[in-house]
């Protein structure tokens, strides 16, 4: 029944053609990062294909097989087989620490032959169909608290195992589905009160507790000024308003607690780092100040396609991985670097707006989950080489050298887009 | 339902973005603090090596320093030679090595360095520089070779080579890269983390000629060289030379060590070789010449090589058996009912036993310490006797490693319960009738020269040592691991030591050790070896220490196939101790007799025979 035949003319181009342009500047990029020219290599040198970007050519191949396997399999299957492929990574996730090997410090590998493979990295997948599919029945309203439950379940199983594995980069990704919930119909109450608690857990950081006091204050004292004078008059809103302050303050010192008593000191000095970035030269900090220079150097032209050289020799580490975005600062400069957002920003339009063409809420559902993952990346992962997030160890989607990641990228891209091809095949219910 | 609400969250994608590229307009063009001059330049990372430490004698003389040499190096794609004819005379090479390594190089990588040509003098360095511009893709390292300053101690001290393919594979911290040297054996070897220092790394920027335009950052990234710590040794390099010479023409192994230290004061194994040699681009062909040598000049005999003790053993079964309380001063056993050789004499105390070496007295001496426990039949008793034994004997380090600091130290063999179980196949299969060899150091007990000098200086100290060790401070602070400041106790009371240490000096002065083997104004006291060896004549040990009072020095000395242990090397040993303490030696008839002295032919008989020397298979 699968209608493979149309799919050329079905799939969306304009998707597949911003995909190709990541992968493909992703590519010129870790090729610059090894690039030297005092000994540059062609792709008929065997070492070629012991560097990074002989790999990543070997992992875009294999990711091409992948495409042709998704969009050949019946569109039907993801939304019938989600629970299994969920309970499947579940699986894995729980082996992993026992059967996986470890690379760069981290146990959350498996390894066959050569190739690994972090089942993280395909987590988000698998609980973006599994979620898709259970918000697909209609019954389900997220804006009453037993479903909102269910929901969280679903999240924070594989989140939770994440965590276990020392992985928290990879779990937080997980709070990126708040955008598919509030696309679902979740109250805006809680992606507010989410990004509210990220803004004070900073300011917790930054700043002593009785400045947050008196800000809050100051900020109480210009709302009743600004406040119709019925509002004014009922003294209501002065009870409703003290009580939000001290909600508010609990909460701004329940952070202070958290962050000195609950997190690990690296996990502490990584946050430090964002506010002192000479704090720990050599080490987080190294990694914060020598990725802004690296961007820096690049000023508003850059250098020139191969002309970097702050990305050279490992000057920057991770360089290939998590700081790709680094060398395209350097070597293409601030007009790069400003294309690169517009056009990562307008990819997440294209699919939003497809997203919401789907007459599936499944469809739907899962292509917000694909936005809000990609969204989260891209926010995290600029964010740390700008030194405006903390060092976490976040790919950015389809650019960052590595198999698992562009592998997993790819796959969740390609569902979708499978998934879009059918969209008329569809019932809406 | 919601549909507003997807420009809500692009809304919020929006600022996101903005606030990026805010920042970024921040750092790339408002904020130049990150600009820099010259930025088209390529970087180039050079490894700098460090001098490896050098190696001192217990008084500061120089033992092993450094030389600077200059080592070639090539980047096969860079590398473009116009006229070869030109290259081969600027270098001295013949144009099938230029092809031939460059074909290797070429192998190995295209873009990573390779070593062309080692070893370069300064002066040959010198000469070439001008040439260096015709030749873009080779480029200079500089390295350093081992030069040594007495052609002396070669095996205790090691040497350092290339690290071979298998090393480079199996290390684990990635430090060595191929071509890099390293410690092979000795205290190189041994040291070697200590020796090597910190490698250096400096980033120089270089134009797309290849012309270096100076340090990148400012230099700011580099990492300077740290030079290896130097090892000042225990080694006393007078008498190491002079010992040197004693043993010359013959095999086997001289140890002297400071008992109230346990710091080695020389190290002896004969035949040696020149370290010097092993340096350079000699190396490959000096190194295959040792290596098939039958004679094994590339084997440290004092940790490593395997002899019976003979009668020196003795020493240790008087101080256990009194330990143990079957034997004491008055105690008298006479020739009869043993199955060993003796020489003519009537009974004998165990003073008089250790003068002459008195066979059936440690036989009988022996037998009441394995069978003096009332359970069980005789393999039962054997067995239960034998591990107390062997428990106190333990102490004394035979069969296991004292823990010298050279890396190729063996165990030996100190044969216990277990290891007869195995022999006889199983409990209960052997009794002391099978094991009485061992009474008197013969049978399957193993030791080495280090071992039996430390029995010396354990004698010396009345009851404890501590290890031997070549190295007494590293580097500056001179410090030394704890482990060799501190006395380990054998289990021995201290009062069981006088008649044994009445009896070592009976044994020299109208025992068993020959005229030659006394030193006229100093009291040495000791005790002589027969190694029996089926495949030749036998070795001959002598473990001595002096003066008798407050000792000084503690020395074992092998020569092997030398026959009878006072007629060899007792004299040798003698003249050592008279030289270092006298700094000089009177008795030059002696001292002449056994330099020329070649023991050689002997030894030679038994390898043609294809036996190997120093084994201890029966
Ligand atoms: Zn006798």
């Amino acid at each position: 029944m699968t209608d493979s035949n149309h799919i050329q003319g079905r799939i969306d181009w304009i998707t597949v053609g911003f995909y190709v342009l990541f992968v493909g500047m992703g590519w010129l990029n870790i090729y610059s990062a090894v690039y030297s020219p005092d000994a540059p290599l062609a792709f008929s040198d065997s070492a070629f294909y012991d560097s990074n970007a002989g790999k990543q050519l070997v992992w875009i191949g294999t990711s091409f097989v992948l495409i042709i396997c998704i969009l050949v399999i019946d569109f039907r299957f993801f939304e019938s087989f989600a629970l299994f492929i969920y309970l499947g990574l579940l699986l894995l996730l729980i082996t992993v620490p026992f059967l996986g090997v470890t690379i760069n410090g981290s146990h959350s590998w498996f390894k066959f032959g050569s190739v690994t493979i972090q089942p993280a990295e395909f987590a988000k997948t698998a609980t973006a169909l599994l979620l898709a599919k259970y918000l697909n029945d209609p019954l389900v309203n997220l804006s009453k608290f037993p479903f909102q439950w269910k929901a969280a379940l679903i999240i924070g199983i594989p989140m939770l195992l994440i965590i276990g594995s020392n992985e928290t980069g990879s779990a937080l990704v997980f709070a990126s589905f708040l955008i598919l919930l509030y696309r679902e119909g979740l109250p805006g109450v809680y992606p507010a009160l989410f990004i509210g608690g990220i803004v004070l857990f900073v300011s917790a950081l930054l700043v002593p507790a009785w400045i947050i006091l008196l800000a809050l204050v100051i900020l109480a004292g210009l709302l009743v000024l600004f406040m119709p004078i019925y509002m004014q008059r009922d003294p209501k809103t002065y009870l409703r308003l003290s009580g939000a302050i001290a909600v508010i303050m609990t909460l701004a010192l329940l952070v202070d607690w958290v962050v000195n008593n609950v997190l690990k000191e690296h996990q502490r000095n990584r946050i430090r780092v964002l506010i002192d970035p000479g704090f720990d030269p050599r080490g987080l900090g190294y990694q914060v100040t020598q990725s802004k220079i690296a961007i820096g150097s690049g000023g508003f032209w850059g250098k020139g396609f191969l002309g970097g050289t702050q990305t050279k020799f490992d000057f920057v580490p991770e360089q290939s991985t998590d700081m790709v975005f680094c060398t395209i600062g350097e070597e293409h400069g601030f007009v790069g670097v400003m294309l690169m957002i517009i056009c990562f920003l307008g990819f997440l339009w294209r699919l939003m707006y497809l997203a919401d063409l789907q007459r599936s809420r499944f469809a739907r559902a899962y292509g917000f989950g694909l936005v809000g993952i990609l969204f989260f990346h891209f926010l995290v992962n600029i964010g740390m080489t700008i030194g405006l997030m903390p060092i976490m160890g976040i790919p950015l989607p389809f650019f960052s050298y590595g198999g698992s990641s562009l592998w997993s990228f790819t796959i969740l891209l390609f569902i979708f887009l499978k998934l879009d091809s059918h969209r008329s095949d569809m019932l809406s219910r | 339902m919601f549909t507003q609400r997807r420009n809500l969250i692009f809304l919020f994608f929006g600022i996101v973005g903005a606030i990026f590229i805010g920042k970024l307009f921040f750092l790339q063009v408002i904020d130049d603090t990150y600009e820099k001059a010259a930025d088209n330049n390529a970087i180039r990372k050079i490894i700098q090596i460090p001098f490896r430490g050098e190696v001192y004698d217990r008084f500061g003389k120089l033992i092993v320093y450094n030389t600077p040499v200059y080592d070639l190096y090539m980047i096969p794609r860079k590398a473009v030679v116009k006229d070869t004819n030109h290259f081969c005379r600027v270098f001295r090479v013949t144009k099938e090595y230029f092809i031939k390594t460059t074909q290797r190089a070429r192998a190995y990588s295209r873009v990573k360095p390779s070593l062309f040509l080692k070893h370069l003098s300064k002066e040959d360095f010198a000469s070439v520089q001008d040439a260096m511009v015709d030749f873009p893709g080779f480029f200079f390292e500089t390295n350093a070779f081992r030069t040594y300053q007495s052609h002396s101690f070669s095996n205790a001290l090691g040497y350092v080579a290339e690290i071979s393919p298998t090393a480079l594979l199996d290390q684990k911290d990635d430090y060595y890269r191929q071509g890099d040297y390293v410690g092979i054996s000795g205290i190189e070897s041994f040291y070697e983390e200590t020796l090597r220092g910190q490698r250096g790394v400096k980033y120089r920027m270089v134009n797309s000629n290849g012309v270096e335009k100076g340090d990148y950052k400012n230099g700011s990234l580099n990492i300077n060289p740290v030079s290896g710590n130097n090892l000042y040794t225990s080694i006393d390099l007078a008498i190491q030379e002079y010992a040197d010479s004693l043993m010359q023409h013959k095999v086997g192994s001289l140890v002297a060590i400071e008992p109230s230290t346990g710091e080695i004061l020389a190290m002896v194994s004969a035949p040696s070789y020149d370290a010097s040699q092993l340096t350079g681009n000699n190396f490959s062909k000096y190194y295959q010449q040792l290596a098939l040598d039958p004679m094994k000049p590339l084997l440290n005999r004092p940790p490593s090589a395997y002899y019976r003790p003979g009668s020196t053993f003795k020493l240790v079964q008087a101080l256990v058996g009194q330990q143990l309380g079957f034997i004491g001063p008055g105690t008298v056993f006479s020739h009869a009912g043993a199955p060993v050789k003796c020489h003519g004499h009537g009974p004998v105390d165990l003073r008089g036993a250790i003068r002459v070496s008195c066979n059936p007295y440690f036989y009988h001496a022996f037998r009441k310490m394995i069978y003096d426990n009332t359970t069980g039949d005789t393999y039962e008793r054997s067995a239960k006797g034998l591990q107390r034994w062997a428990d106190l004997v333990a102490n004394f380090g035979f069969g296991r490693k004292l823990g010298v600091d050279l890396g190729n130290e063996k165990k030996g063999i100190l044969p216990n319960v277990e290891y007869y179980n195995s022999v006889y196949k199983g409990e209960k299969m052997w009794k002391f009738s099978n094991i009485y060899s061992i009474s008197i150091g013969e049978g399957e007990i193993v030791v080495s020269p280090l071992k039996m000098a430390n029995l010396a200086a354990i004698i010396a100290n009345r009851g404890w040592y501590i290890p031997p060790h070549v190295v007494k401070g590293i580097g500056l602070q001179k410090s030394i691991d704890p482990f060799y400041k501190t006395p380990v106790k054998v289990g021995v009371d201290a009062k069981y030591f006088n008649v044994v240490i009445d009896g070592m000096e009976d044994a020299v002065t109208h025992g068993t050790v020959e005229a030659d083997g006394r030193i006229p104004d100093i009291k040495m006291v000791g005790k002589t070896g027969t190694s029996q060896n089926q495949k030749g004549k036998d070795h001959s040990i002598f473990i001595a220490f002096a003066p008798r009072d407050n000792p000084k020095i503690a020395i074992a000395v092998f020569v092997e196939n030398a026959g009878f242990g006072g007629s060899a090397a007792a004299p040798i040993a003698s003249l050592v101790v008279e030289k270092y303490l006298k700094r000089k030696v009177d008795r030059k008839a002696v001292e002449t007799k056994f330099m020329n002295m070649n023991y050689l032919p002997n030894v030679y008989s038994v390898t043609r025979k294809k036996a190997v020397p120093d084994s201890t298979k029966k």
